[in-house]
């Protein structure tokens, strides 16, 4: 077993039991899916919607060359240096380059997943930098030391208490158990960050082909302000942003906030064009972008799984995910969790060591269902296992596979085994779930069916 | 070869193979190199009205929607008669928020809001200094639209008085005319492309009421980290 296995049996087996987390994952996502309910069948045909999201996704994806150009060449025709980088190292190399260029000391950073995967933050403060999240529960998450919980709402494992001690202990604030005096003091701490840092770092949720045009989605304002105030602004995103025109915003941004917070539109949908343009009284003086590829081309080279790259990151499938739900979203240990982290970080980070999430399913395809742009999510966590057997089989697996062919393939072989099973079946339940279980992985939690006193060849033959 | 030379390669290698279309997943039949299949996607700008939440047709639906949008957002909404009626309206705002210190970009709307509240005013156009803006208790802008369909309105960099104007200040006043209502989302957009065509303002937002968050035990809180408080004056 791998360490990343081992990892991920040990965490759940803790989370799972742990009924604390349970109830607060189960408030939080029930709230969401009464308002998601709501939102969906405000839309006149949300089924239609879905298909033609999915495919305006398959045509940005699969003409990514072209609108990938359309959209730098655009962004540099108005003064944005675009950056393209192919591994997380070059990226980050890109933006300490620019932060360092500007001298910089303190850097205010907007919710940006693409930055949790190319570890971003521990390499600005490895280089000395004082980097700020401003978005509340990345703020929160990042006083803790943690990455992310859930890829929109990154606080969602913690209580109003959990925070007010971290509070407390952090900016010294009194105690309180309202959500509303916790956000203000956040508000306080932050708003001087603003004001002072030199850089702002965004993440982006679409790039606008047609125009050249990074777009950004928030609640909070936390973005809009950390675009406004530095000197200098760097959006990173992944290449699989893009979608082809401007106008598809008014589908897909609608779309966007129903799926992932069950909103009718998200508090500020913003587009950048440019660094402050003239005539304009405030903005960036310089706007660069960095394209990140981290190996996105090579499930682009897959066309079985390639609509994973539709993905908008709404985080539907993680809400309605049985398996996130019970083991929570820091045991995937990835950047992105739940299912379509289950289905592309094989991809990200390699096969072998990450196979497991996708046997961590119980395939039921309520991601499948809840995705907006209708990735196949579910069939995918299929073909990952399907791939991972063909190239490496573990061999255990292999010989017990084997075993069990042969003796289905003989009648004798089969009925004596039968036999050997009815004798043994009442010594076993002696033992069952202790440690003299040879099955005790299996019945720890589940029941074994006694086995029947007669078998069907037997019965069959009385009969007749 | 640069790094966007290698990307792009690397793209154009694996597009090299087709996917199947969105929604099916049958036998794997397109997986052919060279056989690119015939699949003509329909884009999500064409026909989006179609399947987005209705919009009434006349212009009292449109603005009883956005009133109703704006309460569930918990935007103040004002229908003011005409420019006579701001220094009643806005005179009783000033005195409700207890306004000391306004901002505001100039504009035909924004200086008559400017003088109906008589309040000493930083004038952001050309630059200005970011800690007096902090310190003002509003912002005052006009917008390029308001959008029935969300409750929406939309302001740029350029019609907006900057990109920090509409939501450093606490609450951000807005002064819209009635023409600028339109029906929904597809609209805004064709409007902001007719006005702006290829130049087009280095920021654009759609502000959908004042900032909120729900990261605390998803319990919605409003005044994030952008204003409290959001007022629309349509005259």
């Amino acid at each position: 077993m791998t360490t990343e296995v081992q990892e991920f049996k040990t965490q759940a087996t803790k989370v799972v039991g742990d009924l604390r987390h349970r109830k607060l994952i189960q408030t939080a996502l029930g709230k969401y899916e009464v308002a998601r309910d709501k939102r969906k069948g405000a839309f006149q045909s949300w089924s239609e919607a879905r298909q033609v999201a999915a495919e305006t996704k398959w045509d940005a994806i699969n003409h990514l060359d072209e609108h990938l150009v359309s959209f730098a060449d655009k962004l540099e025709a108005r003064g944005t240096k675009v950056h393209w980088a192919t591994t997380a190292a070059q990226a980050r190399d890109i933006i300490l380059g620019i932060i360092q260029a500007k001298n910089a000391k303190c850097i205010i950073k907007s919710k940006a997943m693409t930055a949790e995967e190319i570890h971003l933050n521990a390499a600005m403060e490895k280089a000395g930098f004082e980097v700020v999240e401003s978005d509340l529960g990345e703020y929160i998450v990042q006083l803790r030391q943690e990455p992310p919980y859930h890829i929109v709402f990154p606080a969602m494992h913690l209580t109003r208490h959990d925070i007010s001690d971290l509070f407390e202990k952090h900016l010294g604030s009194a105690k309180t158990d309202s959500p509303e005096e916790l956000t203000m003091i956040a508000r306080r701490a932050l708003r001087e960050k603003y004001i002072t840092a030199d850089v702002g770092i965004t993440g982006a949720n679409f790039a606008i082909a047609e125009t050249g045009m990074v777009s950004i989605t928030e609640n909070e304002g936390n973005a809009r302000l950390t675009s406004a105030l530095p000197k200098t602004m760097i959006s990173l995103l992944g290449i699989e942003k893009v979608l082809p025109r401007m106008a598809d915003l008014a589908l897909f941004l609608p779309m966007l906030a129903t799926a992932g917070a069950g909103q009718p539109l998200t508090c500020y949908n913003t587009l950048y064009g440019g660094p402050r343009q003239p005539g304009e009284s405030d903005g960036p003086e310089e706007y660069h972008v960095v394209l990140l590829d981290n190996r996105r081309t090579e499930l682009l080279a897959d066309p079985e799984q390639r609509d994973a790259l539709h993905c908008i990151r709404c985080g539907a499938c993680l809400n309605v995910c049985p398996i996130f739900k019970n083991v929570g979203g820091h045991t995937y240990g990835t950047t992105y969790s739940g299912p379509i982290g289950s289905v592309i970080t094989p991809h990200l980070r390699g096969l072998q060591n990450w196979k497991h999430l996708s046997y961590s399913s119980s395939l039921c395809g309520a991601c499948t269902e809840a995705c907006p742009v209708k990735i196949n999510l579910h069939h995918h966590l299929l073909q990952n296992r399907r791939n991972s057997v063909q190239k490496e089989a573990d061999p255990q697996e292999k010989l017990i596979f084997k075993l069990f062919a042969w003796a289905m393939n003989s009648p004798g072989l089969y009925g004596a085994g039968k036999s050997v099973a009815r004798w043994f079946g009442p010594l076993h339940r002696l033992v069952m779930g202790t440690f003299l279980d040879p099955a005790k992985a299996w019945t720890k939690t589940r029941d074994l069916p006694p086995i029947a006193e007669t078998t069907f060849k037997e019965y069959w033959k009385n009969r007749q | 070869m640069t790094e966007r030379d290698k990307i792009l390669g690397r793209i154009r290698e694996a597009l090299t193979i087709s996917a199947p279309p969105p929604g099916e997943h049958g036998p794997e039949t397109h997986h052919l190199a060279g056989h690119p299949i015939q699949f003509a996607p329909r884009p999500a700008a064409t026909n989006a009205r179609e399947w987005l939440p209705k919009v009434g047709e006349t212009f009292e639906d449109q603005v009883a929607q956005f009133r109703a949008c704006s309460d569930d957002l918990k935007t103040e909404f004002i229908v003011a008669e005409s420019l006579a009626d701001l220094p009643k309206i806005l005179g009783d705002l000033r005195d409700r928020e207890r306004w000391k210190q306004a901002a505001a970009h100039r504009s035909d709307l924004t200086d008559a809001a400017v003088q109906a509240l008589g309040l000493p005013t930083l004038t952001v156009d050309g630059g200005y200094d970011v800690r007096a803006l902090e310190r003002c208790d509003v912002g005052i802008t006009t917008c390029d639209a308001l959008v029935a369909q969300t409750g929406t309105l939309v302001v740029t960099s350029r019609s907006s008085g900057g990109r920090a104007l509409s939501v450093l200040p606490p609450h951000h006043l807005v002064i819209a005319r009635r023409d600028q209502l339109v029906a929904d989302l597809p609209a805004a957009f064709e409007l902001i492309q007719q006005r702006y065509g290829a130049d087009y303002p280095s920021m654009i937002s759609l502000v959908t009421g004042p900032s909120r968050t729900g990261d605390i035990e998803r319990i919605l809180v409003l005044g994030a980290h952008g204003p409290k408080k959001l007022t629309v004056v349509m005259i």
